[in-house]
């Protein structure tokens, strides 16, 4: 999980990792390997990637947006219908949803499709950059729900972009915490609310500032 | 009925005029689509040449069409023949509204999109392929649209350097000062440029993602 506020630095830490943005220093190694020295395409490919509102492409169908990448991997037409298939499933989307163009989704389904488009060709690693955040808070909580039950049977590398304490809480085994650019603590979800850390103190009371006051005009 | 009796009398010349008419857009279109959508595609790509090729191109579109016909009757092998010169003017002048089409249309696919398909692995020719081309073709066939309805215009004049069309019947027609014979060139351009514009409008709409 990595969390902090808007501008921290989560995202591009996310995107140097399938480089689409390039280390102006330093290198990044991906299972070991510097992901330099791996060819671009190939890198990418074998990293799935979900980001905010799914990015779908709007002329695609369902189904040819969770095939892309197989595809052009040049797998068999039967199998790439066989592998779609079974991620709808696999996410929570009814097959006749197949044939439908990205408008016709709402923002939950439209991300599931997403999150199945990201995992069609069984990637060890996924970058999820705040898929949930454009979404209601029922749905939002639906997805983080399935999320964690996916998570159960695929035990994906997952490296989560949030600016949410609750989701990072909910879904994350270890948080690290951005802030103007630095990291500033990688902590467990339990640690984390009791950290002594200045940052994580704050995030953790602004949090807690919320639930409060609610309560407070409850009483009032 | 004077005018139908003359159009019946000059039908060959006029059925002649007309395919004349047609080779001269047809050819000029297909010129300037095979230069001008590689030309928007590429300043798409490379912000800092929009501006300058944008601009050529528009500098080209004020060159009054009669003056750009005279200026290129000296050149050599193109002059020794007028349909080419013809040609070559048509699609020069063609070239503005399909490149600002194109540019336009692929500036206008959702960066979010392209990332996602960056992200994905494509690479930069399956993302243009793919997603780029696609979600831009209706914008880049409407602006054939109006490069094809400007050079069925243009092309008339092009009858004044001998090119043929149906520029012929008009400036015959304005020396005899007979009104008959400048309505058989113009109301048939007219009626190409309309039909050219409902087909191409027909073919954009089909063509359109959703």
């Amino acid at each position: 999980m990595l969390l902090g506020r808007s501008g921290s630095g989560k995202t591009t830490t996310l995107k140097l990792v399938n480089r689409l943005v390039t280390p102006s220093s330093g290198e990044i190694r991906v299972n070991g390997r510097r992901n330099d020295e791996v060819e671009v395409t190939m890198l990418r490919r074998g990293i799935g990637y979900v980001i905010q509102n799914a990015g779908l492409f709007p002329h695609f169908t369902v189904e040819r947006n969770i095939g892309l990448v197989p595809k052009i991997e040049g797998w068999p037409t039967e199998r790439i219908r066989t592998r779609t298939r079974e991620l709808m499933q696999l996410v929570g989307l009814a097959p006749e949803m197949a044939a439908r163009y990205p408008h016709q989704l709402s923002g939950g389904q439209q991300q599931r499709v997403g999150v199945a488009r990201a995992l069609a060709a069984d990637p060890e690693i996924l970058l999820m950059d705040e898929p949930f955040s454009a979404l209601d808070p029922l749905t939002r909580d639906e997805l983080q729900r399935e999320f964690l039950l996916l998570q159960e049977r695929l035990h994906k590398t997952i490296v989560f972009v949030t600016h949410d304490l609750r989701e990072g809480l909910r879904l994350g085994s270890r948080i690290a915490l951005m802030e103007a650019g630095k990291l500033a603590t990688v902590l467990a979800p339990e640690e984390f609310v009791k950290s002594r850390d200045p940052w994580a103190a704050a995030y953790v009371k602004a949090f807690g500032d919320g639930l409060e006051s609610a309560t407070n005009r409850g009483l009032s | 009925m004077n005018l139908v009796r003359f159009l019946l009398d000059n039908r060959t010349d006029l059925l002649d005029s007309i395919l004349q008419h047609l080779w001269l857009v047809g050819l000029s279109t297909a010129f300037a689509m095979l230069i001008g959508i590689p030309l928007g595609i590429v300043i798409a790509h490379r912000p800092r040449l929009n501006k300058p090729v944008l601009a050529s191109a528009n500098i080209i579109q004020t060159i009054p069409s009669l003056a750009l016909f005279g200026f290129l009757l000296p050149v050599p092998w193109l002059g020794a023949r007028s349909d080419r010169l013809a040609i070559l003017a048509l699609t020069l002048y063609a070239l503005l509204p399909i490149i600002r089409n194109t540019y336009t249309g692929i500036d206008g696919v959702d960066p979010a999109v392209v990332e996602a398909g960056r992200g994905m692995g494509l690479t930069e020719s399956q993302l243009l392929f793919q997603v780029e081309l696609p979600l831009a073709l209706s914008v880049i066939l409407s602006g054939v649209r109006v490069a094809v309805v400007i050079s069925v215009g243009v092309a008339t004049i092009a009858a004044a350097i001998g090119a043929g069309g149906l520029g012929q019947f008009i400036f015959r027609g304005i020396s005899m000062v007979d009104n008959r014979v400048i309505l058989t060139g113009a109301i048939p351009a007219a009626i190409l440029a309309l039909l050219a514009d409902v087909g191409v409008g027909w073919l954009e709409r089909r063509l359109r993602w959703r």
